[in-house]
């Protein structure tokens, strides 16, 4: 009995640490027909821009490989400050990037996002506009005002003058949107761009201009960047008409 | 020591110390962390506290669920032999090596809204989600195959003579069960618990994927640690030094009772 739990308490062991390692950004692939490589850190809501992006700067600059860690935007700042290899970072707010002082080089403002309400394909509490998140029976999900998706929602609350009462609070937009898909939640305020990518999973609500809170994306290369000119190369890039046609198409408004 | 008695060779010291290094090392640097002076302040704030008060009542809530339904559990793993038997004690002991989001959402792939139960919860006029109740249902979850296996392995090592002898003696199962076994294996199901009740402490990942996560309903004390993170990290360091002195205090007091029994 005892070897046995042994063996099996040796297996979940192996597993973990193997899964650890796969996961774990900071160890490095071999690979010697590749170079040069960057590493982009960037928010979540960029992954499925950058990741398009990253192939097309690849085929543009043979011979370099970008690496990408996508989270929230303070997982990242915390990830850097403890010394993390990242070369780019690109913040789903200004606050983050402030964070890092002079650590980030000349930050630029690349991208905006605004909040949409995202709701189940059949829409079962029948909400239509902004004031239905504040119907009693409406089972709506919002980010933690902690959060910067909570504090823009916090933000469209105080802007339309409803008083909504959330049944969960969650972390991050991925949460809000994962509560829509799967219908626990008749609603949620999420990202354009998150609505965007959700593809026909959940139907996407607009709120109004006029209270509707704007994020701005800034992006910088970093001080301890293995190859500034590439770091910078990548910016520009971004920041450039290629990469600013398609954060459009992800739904991205201009900075 | 005393004389004649077997020693422990030398060189398990060693991989021994490692050990525990690797554990002892990183709790240390987080207490390190802690600022002190503040200490007071971040662990009564009012989100702390509401978080520390709901995070207990929902372990002690599925620590007793886990006794409940474990108990019987671990009687049947260690006391029948049927086809299958194998097969189902993997299967009980999966929660042991799923992430915990993956349980997250298995859990709404069944009590949620559109899951396989939903329907019939509905019309019992139920609501899990997003419910005290569903971040209980999430700590038993992943604490039951902690209580079963301390339980089973403390079966086996009792064996059968005295159940076999209180038998021939006339005695029914049900007597056997209630006067021999479980007093036998008392101290076991009780390190259980108390395990249990650590696992459904720290629970986390499977609470935010199915419970969300609202002040004073469903955001325990893991859930506002993550959540404190983001804007204040001393006060996530101290609610987790907070945390892990409660599981502490929780396991010295069950071993020092566990002893007097």
């Amino acid at each position: 009995m005892s070897l046995r739990r042994l063996a099996a308490a040796t297996v979940v062991a192996l597993l973990g640490s193997g899964l650890a390692a796969c996961s774990d950004p900071s160890v490095p692939a071999v690979d010697d027909s590749h170079p040069k490589r960057l590493t982009v850190y960037a928010a979540s809501s960029l992954k499925p821009a950058f990741d398009q992006l990253g192939s097309t700067f690849e085929d543009a600059h043979p011979g370099t490989l970008v690496d990408f860690n996508y989270a929230g935007s303070s997982d990242l700042v915390a990830q850097i400050e403890q010394g993390a290899p990242a070369d780019v970072f690109a913040s789903a707010d200004t606050k983050n990037m402030e964070k890092l002082g002079a650590a980030a080089v000349d930050p630029a403002d690349f991208a905006t996002n605004t909040l949409e309400i995202a709701v189940p394909p059949d829409n079962p509490a029948h909400v239509t506009r902004l004031d239905d998140l504040a119907r009693p029976g409406v089972q709506l999900v919002t980010c933690a005002p902690q959060v910067p998706c909570g504090a823009a929602a916090a933000l469209v609350e105080a802007g339309a003058k409803l008083d909504w009462k959330p049944v969960s609070e969650e972390q991050s937009v991925a949460d809000v949107l994962g509560k829509v898909e799967s219908g626990e939640a008749d609603a949620g305020l999420v990202y354009v761009t998150d609505v965007k990518a959700a593809g026909d999973k959940v139907e996407g609500i607009e709120i109004p201009a006029a209270v509707n809170a704007t994020n701005t994306y800034p992006i910088a290369s970093l001080e301890g960047a293995k190859d500034a000119d590439l770091a910078a190369a990548w910016v520009a890039y971004v920041t450039g008409p290629a990469g600013q046609r398609v954060l459009r198409e992800y739904g991205f408004g201009r900075a | 020591m005393r004389a004649g008695e077997p020693a422990l060779p030398r060189w398990a010291w060693l991989p021994a110390a490692g050990g525990a290094v690797l554990v002892l090392l990183p709790l240390a640097a987080l207490v390190a962390e802690v600022p002190w002076r503040d200490f007071a302040g971040l662990v009564t704030s009012d989100s702390a506290r509401v978080a520390l008060g709901l995070s207990l009542r929902t372990a002690v809530a599925s620590t007793v669920l886990c006794v409940l339904l474990g108990t019987p559990m671990a009687l049947v793993l260690a006391r029948s032999s049927f086809r299958g038997l194998p097969l189902l004690r993997a299967a009980v002991l999966l929660p042991l090596v799923l992430p915990p989001v993956v349980a997250g959402i298995a859990l709404l792939a069944t009590f949620g809204r559109r899951g396989l139960l939903g329907h019939v919860l509905e019309v019992a006029g139920v609501q899990v989600a997003f419910s005290t109740l569903a971040v209980v249902l999430a700590q038993t979850f992943v604490a039951l195959p902690f209580l079963v296996t301390s339980l089973e392995g403390a079966l086996r090592t009792a064996g059968r003579r005295y159940e076999t002898v209180a038998a021939s003696l006339g005695a029914s199962p049900t007597r056997v069960l209630l006067r021999v076994t479980l007093p036998l294996v008392l101290p076991g199901l009780f390190s259980g618990a108390v395990l249990a009740f650590a696992r459904a402490l720290g629970e986390f990942g499977a609470t935010i994927t199915f419970a969300g996560s609202l002040q004073g309903v469903t955001r325990t004390l893991p859930l506002e640690i993550y959540l404190q993170r983001e804007v204040d990290p001393d006060a996530a360091v101290a609610l987790s030094v907070l945390l892990m002195a409660v599981a502490v205090v929780v396991i010295v007091v069950a071993r020092r009772d566990r002893s007097g029994l």
